[in-house]
C-alpha cells in the first residue's frame, strides 16, 4: 500500500496548500499547515516499513515542532488580535512597506 | 507484507477517501470551529491508517497529541477571540489567489501521477520484509520506537527539549500584556 499512501499524503498535502493560498483567515491557514505537517507524517509512517523506526522516530520530532509552532504561532495571533481587533490577513499589512 | 487481503484494502481506502473528502470540507468552511472539526476527522482517519501500517504508538500519539492537545489550543484560542462565527464578507481570496492556488495544486497533483508508479523500494537501505513485524514482536509497539529514540537519535531528542522550552518562553512573552499597555 506504498504508493496509495504516498498518493494520499500528496493529495492532502495539495488541500492544505490551496487552503494557505486562498484563505485570509489567520487561524484556518494556520490549520492548513498542520493538515500539510499530518500529510508529511502520513509519507514518514509508510516508508518506515521500508526504511525501518526511523520514519516513525521522525514523525514524533515532527509532532513536537507542530506543537512548539501551534504554541508560538497562536501567541502570535493573540498579540495581532490584541491590537488590530482582527484574524483577517487584509487587515493585517504592517509588513508590507 | 506486500499481499493485503481484500477487508485491508477495503479500510485502507475507506479512511483515505473520508480523510481526503473531510480535508475538503475543512478547507472549504467559512466558520473556524467548523474548519478545526473537520480537521479533527482528518487527523483520526490518519490515526487508523498509521494503525494499519504498523505504527500504533504514532496513532496513540496522534490522536492524544493532534487531535487532543494541538486542536484543544487552536479551539480555545478560537473561543478566546471570539471568532466563532462566520464573517458576513468571505475570507476565500479573489480570482488571482484561485488561480495561483489552482496553478499550485495542478502541479502538486502531477506528482500524484508519477507516485501512482512507485513500486516497492529496494537498495541496501531497504529493511527486511518482516523487520518491522519482528521489532513490533520483540519489543512491544512502544519499545520498538523508544529504543531508536533513546539511541540513535538521543541527541536530537534532548534538543527537541531546548526547542520546547524556548517555545513555551516565546509564548508566554508573546501572549503577556505590554507593561505600559493599562486597560
Amino acid at each position: 500500500m506504498l504508493a496509495e499512501s504516498l498518493g494520499l499524503s500528496a493529495i492532502l498535502f495539495v488541500i492544505g496548500v490551496i487552503g494557505v493560498l486562498t484563505r485570509r483567515n489567520a487561524i484556518i491557514i494556520f490549520l492548513c499547515v498542520e493538515l500539510m505537517l499530518n500529510a508529511v507524517n502520513l509519507t514518514f509512517v509508510a516508508l518506515s516499513r521500508y526504511y525501518g523506526m526511523g520514519g516513525q522516530v521522525f514523525v514524533l520530532f515532527v509532532m513536537t515542532v507542530a506543537a512548539a509552532e501551534a504554541a508560538v504561532g497562536l501567541a502570535i495571533i493573540i498579540s495581532i488580535f490584541r491590537h488590530k481587533q482582527t484574524v483577517d490577513l487584509r487587515n493585517i499589512n504592517v509588513m508590507k512597506g | 507484507m506486500d499481499n493485503y487481503g481484500l477487508f485491508y484494502q477495503f479500510h485502507f481506502y475507506l479512511f483515505g477517501i473520508i480523510a481526503i473528502v473531510s480535508a475538503v470540507t475543512f478547507v472549504t468552511r467559512r466558520s473556524p470551529v467548523a474548519a478545526a472539526m473537520w480537521l479533527v476527522v482528518t487527523m483520526f482517519c490518519l490515526a487508523a491508517l498509521y494503525v494499519m501500517l504498523d505504527a500504533q504508538f504514532i496513532a496513540a500519539m496522534q490522536v492524544l497529541l493532534y487531535a487532543g492537545a494541538i486542536m484543544v489550543i487552536f479551539l480555545f484560542v478560537i473561543m478566546l477571540l471570539n471568532l466563532g462565527e462566520a464573517s458576513d464578507v468571505t475570507d476565500i481570496r479573489g480570482i488571482w489567489g484561485k488561480l495561483l492556488a489552482g496553478f499550485v495544486g495542478l502541479v502538486l497533483l502531477a506528482e500524484v501521477g508519477v507516485l501512482s508508479r512507485t513500486g516497492i523500494p529496494s537498495g541496501q537501505y531497504v529493511v527486511g520484509r518482516d523487520y518491522l513485524s519482528h521489532q513490533l514482536a520483540t519489543y512491544g509497539a512502544v519499545g520498538a520506537i523508544a529504543r531508536p529514540l533513546y539511541q540513535d537519535y538521543s541527541l536530537a531528542f534532548e534538543l527537541t527539549s531546548v526547542l520546547l522550552l524556548v517555545a513555551i518562553a516565546g509564548a508566554v512573552i508573546l501572549g503577556r500584556k505590554e507593561p505600559n499597555d493599562a486597560r
